[in-house]
């Protein structure tokens, strides 16, 4: 499936703003992106399997909060970097 | 503090970890004039970076951002080029704990090229074995089973997080560490990290209802002097203090400085050759804490015998409406003869000395807010 990804996020995938990975759930399509871009998951979802404090997951436009979230092949994730820093 | 080899004659070199990335000022062979190189990590909130005098081409940043979680980043060229660590320091799975940055790194005992230590916020305690490129948590500091009671909880302690910090190797033996932490106090290992006792005796913990305890305390910055290792000084938020090993009971240094200035700061700084020397900067403490410069004047205040009296620095540094602020990490010393003396602000000044903190000269201004200065 595609996955949009953020502009903080970009170092991990030699500046592609989009890339293909796999995964049933949100948790194993995070795993597939940290085998395709290692360090890429440990950015976005902490050592305690949480999705971090400043990020989102969106399935298809709708904003999803559990990385046990099924996934269908066609399905398109955004992951965004929701507002922080200063 | 690393130490650095900066004799007279020789060039220096800042390392600069602030909130938007990590600078380098490097000096020329008198350590008159000075290059700002940088930004690399631009963006990225740079904790601290610490180059390892063992192999003097390793250097270690610990960074994050607004939204990523914590991570290490490697140099082995002297910070030419960086690459993330493999496995950043992480609690253990199922802890319930996490890391919301690395605070603190330092290299490990020189018998032991590529072991370095972190200290992170919440407080724990992580080893490399390999320069940084994956990290393990101590598990005899942070599965304690005293270590809530020392610490507390991870929601509690200041609003931007407690931290664990000076991380202290005995240069005699691997084995004999000190750490600090602003939520907890000073602590000793004898055994590698395996098992950890409070040292916080004679050191006051004013806002606590027991003004002597064992544990609870806040060390802002703890030194350990390599020449002398029995020797340890402290700048706590409760003062200033030495302790001479095998002693266990913290000796108050901070009460001979003047009452107007007071002893409450965050850095502390020691001579890399003479352990009777030391430098502070003092911060006003009083009512709400507003951590500046005392009366708007800043000065660094040196003793050169051990604690029992200071003197006042401040020739070249602003003399009036100077709100400074400098952190714990963020004053260091080099190597030189005489020895150089430098502090970095959270307002983006860098502020240098050539002659042990007599006169002082900017060296650097407009940079964000300065977390850590280390000397290479």
């Amino acid at each position: 499936m595609r996955v949009l990804i953020p502009a903080p996020l970009r170092s991990y995938t030699a500046d592609a703003t989009s890339v293909s990975a796999e995964g049933r759930t949100l948790d194993e399509l995070a795993t597939d992106l940290d085998h395709r871009y290692p360090g890429l998951r440990f950015r976005i979802i902490d050592e305690q399997g949480q999705i971090r404090p400043h990020i989102r997951f969106f399935v298809n436009g709708a904003q999803k909060r559990d990385l046990a979230e099924p996934l269908a092949a066609a399905d398109e994730v955004l992951i965004v970097c929701a507002l922080s820093g200063g | 503090m690393a130490q650095t080899n900066s004799p007279r004659g020789r060039a220096a070199t800042l390392l600069i970890a602030t909130r938007k990335g990590l600078w380098q000022l490097q000096s020329d062979a008198s350590r008159r004039r000075w290059r700002l190189v940088g930004p690399q990590f631009l963006g990225h909130i740079v904790h601290h970076a610490v180059a390892d005098p063992r192999d003097r081409k390793t250097m270690l940043a610990a960074a994050r951002t607004g939204h990523l979680g914590p991570t290490v980043f490697r140099s082995t060229d002297r910070g030419r080029t960086w690459h993330e660590a493999k496995q950043p320091p992480a609690f253990r799975e199922g802890s319930g704990r996490v890391v919301d940055h690395t605070f603190w790194l330092t290299p490990g005992h020189a018998a032991m090229p590529g072991v370095w230590y972190a200290g992170t916020s919440p407080q724990g305690l992580f080893r490399s074995e390999d320069s940084g490129a994956t990290w393990r948590g101590v598990d005899g500091f942070n599965d304690h089973a005293r270590r809530k009671a020392w610490c507390g909880g991870d929601q509690d302690g200041t609003p931007d997080g407690a931290k664990l910090h000076s991380v202290l190797i005995d240069p005699r033996d691997p084995h004999h560490m000190y750490i600090g932490m602003s939520g907890g106090g000073v602590f000793e290992s004898s055994d590698g990290g395996a098992d950890w006792r409070p040292l916080n005796r004679g050191v006051r913990a004013d806002f606590l209802p027991d003004p002597d305890p064992e544990y609870g305390h806040d060390p802002h910055c703890v030194r350990l002097h390599p020449a002398l290792p029995d020797r340890l000084y402290q700048q706590n938020h409760c003062g200033i203090y030495r302790l001479d090993r095998p002693a266990e009971r913290w000796q108050d240094i901070g009460a001979t400085m003047p009452k107007s200035v007071g002893d409450i700061g965050f850095p502390m700084v020691l001579h890399p050759r003479d352990p009777e020397t030391l430098w502070v900067f003092p911060m006003d403490g009083s009512k709400v804490w507003p951590r500046v410069s005392p009366g708007g004047k800043p000065a660094v205040y040196r003793s050169v015998n051990g604690g029992k009296t200071w003197q006042r620095h401040a020739t070249g540094l602003p003399s009036t409406q100077a709100w400074l602020t400098v952190k714990r990490q963020a004053m260091t010393a080099d190597s030189g003869e005489p020895v150089g003396v430098f502090f970095g602000t959270t307002s983006g000044e860098v502020w240098g000395s050539r002659d042990e903190g007599r006169t002082w000269k900017c060296l650097a201004a407009h940079l964000p807010h300065i977390y850590a200065v280390e000397a290479v």
